[in-house]
């Protein structure tokens, strides 16, 4: 369930993105579909009453030497909140970049219509 | 592990947060460091050639930590890379003289080398998307580079597409991770051969064919490329059609197809048909047009058709236990056209930047009678046609040749007539260039171009050789065993490529 409204968020932005004629509102459809998939990644790792994947004193059986199974088995994965960390970073490049592209071309044309921006075609 | 495989990743990247600091007073300087590095990068991708070898950074072993990959595919790419990379950047420092902040360009550049570099390099899913991201962020820029109205224009959808297509390909990343629970592609791949392909799966699968597909330009995709190639600076056109669309797109999707997925029928069909629609669809956009960059553009997208087709063909005949050998020679022919249309395609780029610098424009119908006033261009230019369209000494021949062999073994002989037919459509526009640009009345205002000397001649004698003797790769066994069949084999290897990585 949670993943269907996900996806669906996905394909808001997807839509978004493709119909939308205003720069800015293309570059607000591509961040709902990144944050969607962040949001997809995050919830991969998530499990409900999970704890905090950290190993402590508690946790750690000192004769056997070994991660108590209670551990493993109500830990969150921590590994997709790295890989959301570095994605939110790199997403962050892109919209830098693709605002200030807009902000360039809006000095140029004097539009944010992309109807309007159309020196190069066939 | 005597080839130390971080140092492709590292030597760019250093130089390139390394060069901003030159200021404007230093941008000789500059202009030697980034040459230096790219020159150095090329030597040690020539001795990579015929080794492999596992890195394990921070010596964490594989399922917990990230680990680089150097296979028989990937030193071919990297040669490929660091080849067009140096002779570009040798053409930049003459070309790029022209424009503002050269320094920044070059940084830039660097920059892209080592997020290609990186892509061919890495084992692990994640780090290939960030990697991917790295040079599609560095060419994003490039492609804008001259802040004119139509650079801006073409950088935007550029980077709309190429951000929607990194998007895809993150979403498919969860979903395998999810699926499987590894990252690293040789787990991954483990992990996929025994519990077999479930939706997820295939969705995954569907999602990076559609992502490296945009990232590739093949036809459904392709709307950003001829926009974008022409209004990059000439040699970052030769950079983007050159290696950028193979290391991003093809390389990354025959790595996910055959090593990792397996390979299976209905994405051979799939490839197949995606190869010839670019193929016939780009050669006849590019017969139609006038700008001499947008038509190289677009005959970009017929090539690269070719590479796919031949990738194609050879996962179908792996998937239904064909003759091997009839497979490995459509590989081969894939491989070998991905190689040599990186060295023609970036060598006819560089002689449209030549051309452009030297008269101004890019009309094809403004031009004419260039051909006493540009010599060394006139020349670099044929052999670069000459190769593309196929003519027998040069490069482009033995790669068709090698692709209608394995159609026709296959007995698929409407592949080879496509094939054939296309080459005639490439002739047609490429004889076009020549006759618009090099033949013909020479008009007033360009009865006193000159040549550019210096580094851009360099450049594109050197690019021009090669074109001449790329043959020779294919024709002398020596050369063939060593660069060419190692690459080959990797991809009809196929799945045992985990055990492979995790036996290294």
């Amino acid at each position: 369930m949670l993943y269907a409204l996900c996806f669906l968020l996905f394909m808001i932005g997807l839509y978004c993105a493709v119909v939308k004629k205003n720069m800015v509102k293309i570059v607000v459809g591509i961040l709902i579909m990144e944050y969607a998939v962040n949001l997809f990644l995050v919830m991969l790792g998530f499990r409900t009453g999970g704890i905090a994947p950290i190993i402590d004193k508690t946790q750690f059986d000192a004769e056997t030497g070994r991660i108590a199974a209670s551990f493993i088995n109500s830990s969150v994965d921590p590994l997709p909140q790295a890989l959301v960390l570095t994605a939110i970073v790199i997403s962050l490049g892109s919209l830098a970049l693709m605002i200030s592209l807009c902000i360039r071309t809006y000095e140029k044309y004097g539009t944010f219509d992309i109807t309007e921006i159309r020196r190069l075609r066939g | 592990m005597s080839i130390p495989l971080p140092v492709f990743i590292a030597i760019p990247l250093a130089t390139a947060f390394l060069l901003p600091m030159f200021g404007k007073r230093g941008k000789d300087a500059a202009t030697i460091v980034a040459n230096l590095a790219t020159i150095s990068l090329l030597i040690l991708a020539i001795g990579c050639i015929g080794k492999s070898g596992v890195y394990e950074i921070g010596k964490w072993p594989i399922p917990l930590g990230i680990n680089l990959v150097l296979d028989g595919l990937s030193s071919l790419v990297l040669l490929v890379i660091s080849v067009v990379a140096a002779a570009v950047m040798l053409f930049s420092a003459g070309y790029m003289e022209q424009y503002t902040a050269k320094a920044k360009y070059l940084s830039l550049f660097l920059l892209m080398v080592a997020g290609m570099n990186g892509v061919v390099l890495s084992g692990d899913i994640f780090n290939l998307f960030v990697f991917l991201e790295i040079a599609s962020l560095a060419s994003y820029a490039l492609v804008g580079f001259g802040c004119g109205h139509e650079e801006l224009e073409a950088s935007f959808k550029y980077t709309v597409l190429g951000t929607i297509a990194s998007i895809f390909v993150l979403f498919a990343i969860g979903m395998v991770y999810g699926n499987t629970g590894a990252l690293n592609m040789a787990y991954i791949s483990k992990a996929i051969q025994s519990s077999g392909l479930n939706a997820g799966l295939s969705f995954a699968l569907a999602l990076f064919i559609v992502g490296f597909g945009l990232k590739a330009a093949l036809v459904p995709f392709h709307a950003w490329l001829p926009d974008a190639h022409p209004s990059a600076p000439a040699p970052i056109s030769a950079m983007l059609s050159g290696v950028l669309i193979k290391s991003l797109g093809v390389y990354a999707l025959a790595r996910v197809v055959f090593n990792v997925f397996g390979v299976s029928l209905e994405v051979g069909w799939l490839l197949i048909v995606l190869g010839i629609l670019s193929m016939v669809a780009g050669a006849f956009l590019a017969i139609g047009q006038w700008d001499i960059k947008r038509l190289m553009a677009y005959s970009s997208i017929s090539q690269i058709g070719y590479v796919v087709l031949g990738i194609g063909l050879g996962i179908m005949l792996l998937a239904r236990d064909a003759n091997p050998a009839w497979a490995s020679l459509a590989i081969l022919g894939g491989l070998f056209h991905l190689a040599n249309h990186a060295v023609y395609k970036s060598l006819l780029f560089l002689t449209s930047g030549s051309i452009e610098m030297a008269t101004g424009t890019r009309q094809l119908k403004e031009m004419g009678g260039l051909a006493r006033r540009l010599p060394f261009t006139r020349t670099a230019n044929a052999v670069a046609s000459a190769s593309i369209v196929g003519i027998p000494p040069f490069s482009g021949f033995w790669s068709k040749l090698i692709l209608v062999m394995a159609a026709v073994q296959a007995h698929y002989y409407w592949i080879a007539a496509i094939i054939v037919f296309v080459s005639l459509c490439t002739l047609i526009m490429y004889l076009k260039v020549q006759r618009y640009v090099f033949l013909g009345e020479l008009p007033e205002n360009l009865q006193d171009v000159e040549e550019n000397g210096g580094s851009m001649l360099v450049a594109m004698i050197f690019l021009t050789c090669l074109c001449v003797l790329m043959g020779l790769i294919v024709l002398v066994p020596g050369m063939r065993n060593s660069i060419l069949e190692p690459a080959v084999r990797v991809l009809t290897d196929g799945l045992k490529y985990s055990d492979i990585v995790t036996a290294m």
